[in-house]
């Protein structure tokens, strides 16, 4: 049999080999951090403290807003400094909670939190998921207590966590996984042990054999959790596609993971789940890759939720140059360009990738002269040529007959436009402009 | 800090590398032609070359679009235009080819990637129609003479091997089937064309052959299929005309069905046809029905009617 896949994709340098020897090191924050009340998929969290308040590590400071929502926790003790709009990564102003850092480090008393795995009822577990205000830690930030309710609880045959990493430069998840498997396969226990009928799988790609190999042996002996060598290609952990190559089932853009009677996790955010239960943590940590060929150093940092960027790029030996050519949050492939350091790290950041220089801004776009390119490696198979085209034109009924919705931004067809098409930005913009008219 | 839309990255393979790669894939057919007609191939081949060029830039220039003539279309279309010329024609006929397939063909529907049909094509096409008697007067060491595919369908026989190796009468760059073979081979290895257009196309057109050869009552005869694939445009066509991106299907079946299309128009034109050669216009008439193909190809897109797992 061959290698677990989907059709299409593309092999872009990985770039991985700079970061993936460097263990886990601690972060502690030194400046103020910054908590936006969105970031996440859902409603903005509500602020449960006010300016001037003092707040415990672990402690929360906003409350999720609605069921699609999460809860907010301090990284770090100190007092709430403000409560006012500042700027993310997504290159937008949040209102956010500012906390001025005493640089103790006080923890709440998180056993109080803890409470024996054995005969603890779902809904006890699903509860302490969401008070530990968990979310998608890949980068969609899906509040994970939604993902672990699904309508249809009987139909849910298999939990994947998500170890593809497909993005060029990320080596978090690796990092995790080679350094705590054992918080992996335990937290992955406590998901699949929430459904009847459920197994767990662990998907990783086979460019990470170290990871396959130490999570076999780890879980050799139990019976319902299997890992999964999945052929490295990207988007080889897009969702969908990670479920296809796992399983068989396809499910389109108006489906969920459920449907296909999957749940699908990222390592962190399995850990997380893992944390929240076992000791008690909510999330208030993660763990991001800082590397590139910009910074003179680079590192695998465990990260408090709220830390500025600027003291992360410090930290590995600031930049090797004057002027970085381009500052990734995220991988080179989804990740956002940022245009200022002055942000905080938030629970989907997964990387800080700084380029010398830039190979896109000043692209100038020919026509298009069909090669078929972006057709063949879509992994949502639809033409983006064409899609990009009815988007140029506005024509919004054309894009919806050629599924233009079914899209998952991946990136792949401006990565092979041997024009420099802007595929990617056409078609997204248009499918945001499409999902705002539908939301009003 | 620059700011721009993901993704971060590109590849490296742009729409100037591709002309390139085709250019040099064409090179062991198009040098071929000088050995095997002479200087005045090479000569041919620089005024049509110049020409395409020249006429695109100009073009470009008149209506104050960007002069794109370093992407190395235009140089590509002059090198096949020429390669579909007979060697002795005069010196004006890659000109007037060089302004329709440039101009008429080309930059009047948009420039590169708009045209509906192969610019070279076309003009070698238009060229036939309207100058019927140079096009078709074929000479070969100073001597005029039928190509091998006339005698073929004169009822002649022919030799098969020079046929392959290209020591025969006919346009400057498709007589050598072989060196056609190796420079085609050579674009599907580096995945510049894929196989689906040339593979079914000279398939579907052998089987076709072999059918009628059989109907006809020559039998199962090997030798006339060798002799239908080595004469004419076939390989020219087959590898470097049919698999213009701009003017071949894009979707994967739609591929397939283009290449059956060819092979049959092609088979059709070269035996019911009153010319023994039918490449040129089996191509151009595909590209005609290409947006059509392209329509009723589309592929389905990635879990379009899934149905809800039920365990």
């Amino acid at each position: 049999m061959g290698l677990l896949t989907f059709m299409g994709g593309i092999h872009p340098y990985d770039g991985k080999d700079i970061s993936k020897d460097k263990a886990i090191v601690d972060y502690l924050p030194k400046g103020e951090c910054v908590y936006p009340l969105s970031q996440h998929i859902g409603a903005p969290a509500v602020p449960v403290v006010k300016k001037g308040d003092k707040v415990l590590v672990g402690q929360k400071i906003a409350e999720a807003g609605g069921f699609v929502s999460a809860n907010i926790h301090s990284g770090v003790s100190g007092t709430v400094k403000n409560i006012e709009p500042r700027m993310t990564v997504a290159g937008t102003k949040v209102n956010s909670i500012i906390i001025d850092n005493d640089g103790l480090f006080e923890e709440v008393d998180f056993s109080a939190n803890i409470k024996p795995l054995e005969g603890l009822y779902r809904e006890d577990v699903k509860e302490a998921v969401k008070e530990a205000g968990i979310v998608g830690m890949g980068g969609a930030g899906f509040p994970a207590h939604v993902k672990l309710s699904p309508k249809n609880e009987d139909d849910i045959d298999t939990i994947i966590v998500n170890g593809a990493e497909c993005e060029p430069y990320l080596t978090s998840d690796y990092r995790r996984m080679l350094e705590t498997p054992n918080k992996v396969i335990a937290g992955l226990q406590i998901v699949v042990n929430l459904f009847d009928n459920a197994k767990g799988i662990i998907a990783i790609e086979d460019n990470k054999p170290e990871a396959i190999k130490l999570l076999k042996e780890l879980t050799e002996g139990i019976e319902n959790i299997t890992v999964n060598a999945v052929k490295t290609k990207y988007p080889q952990g897009a969702e969908r596609q990670l479920i296809y190559a796992n399983t068989g089932r396809e499910i389109n853009s108006s489906m969920l993971p459920a449907d296909a009677g999957c749940i699908v996790h990222n390592v962190d955010t399995i850990v997380a789940i893992y944390n929240a239960l076992v000791e008690g943590r909510p999330l208030y940590e993660r763990i991001v890759t800082v590397t590139g060929d910009a910074v003179t150093d680079t590192a695998n940092f465990r990260v408090r939720i709220g830390t500025n960027i600027k003291e992360l790029i410090d930290e590995v030996g600031g930049f090797n140059i004057e002027d970085p050519g381009k500052i990734i949050s995220g991988g080179p492939m989804m990740g956002k360009a940022l245009f200022t350091l002055d942000a905080p790290i938030v629970k989907g950041s997964s990387a800080l990738l700084c380029f010398r220089e830039d190979v896109v801004a000043d692209i100038e776009p020919s026509n298009c002269i069909r090669c078929g390119r972006c057709v063949e490696v879509c992994p949502g198979r639809v033409m983006p040529n064409r899609l990009a085209d009815m988007a140029e034109h506005g024509d919004i009924d054309a894009f919806l007959a050629a599924d233009g919705m079914e899209c998952c931004e991946c990136g792949c067809c401006s990565y092979v436009c041997p024009a420099k098409r802007h595929l990617t930005q056409m078609i997204s913009s248009t499918r945001k402009q499409i999902l705002a008219n539908r939301k009003r | 800090m620059k700011i721009s839309s993901s993704p971060h990255i590109r590849d490296k393979e742009t729409t100037t590398n591709i002309m390139g790669k085709v250019i040099v894939a064409l090179c062991p057919a198009a040098i071929f032609g000088i050995y095997n007609f002479g200087i005045r191939a090479l000569i041919i081949y620089i005024i049509t070359i110049l020409s395409c060029v020249a006429f695109e830039a100009l073009f470009q220039k008149l209506i104050g679009a960007r002069i794109t003539v370093r992407d190395l279309s235009a140089a590509l279309t002059g090198l096949l235009l020429a390669m579909n010329l007979p060697p002795n024609v005069p010196y004006w006929i890659p000109v007037i080819g060089s302004f329709f397939a440039i101009i008429i063909v080309k930059q009047l529907f948009g420039g590169l990637g708009q045209n509906f049909m192969n610019p070279a094509l076309g003009a070698r096409c238009f060229l036939l129609i309207s100058f019927t008697g140079i096009m078709t007067s074929f000479s070969y060491d100073a001597v005029t003479m039928a190509t091998p595919l006339a005698e073929l369908k004169a009822g002649e026989s022919v030799d098969v091997l020079s046929m392959f190796f290209g020591n025969i009468p006919g346009t400057i760059g498709e007589t050598s089937a072989f060196a056609l073979i190796i420079g085609g081979v050579f674009l599907a290895f580096l995945g510049i064309i894929n196989y689906r257009i040339p593979v079914f196309y000279i398939g579907s057109f052998s089987v076709f052959i072999l059918i009628y050869a059989v109907a006809s009552g020559r039998g199962f005869d090997v030798n006339y299929l060798l002799a239908h694939l080595s004469g004419g445009g076939l390989m020219l066509g087959a590898f470097f005309m049919a698999t213009d991106y701009v003017t071949s299907p894009i979707t994967p079946v739609g591929k397939i069905i283009f290449g059956v299309l060819l092979g049959f128009l092609t088979f059709l034109f070269r035996i019911f046809g009153g010319s023994a050669e039918g490449v040129s216009y089996a191509i151009i008439i595909g590209n005609l029905l290409v947006p059509l193909i392209e329509r009723v190809t589309v592929p389905k897109s990635f879990g379009k009617g899934a149905v809800k797992h039920e365990s």
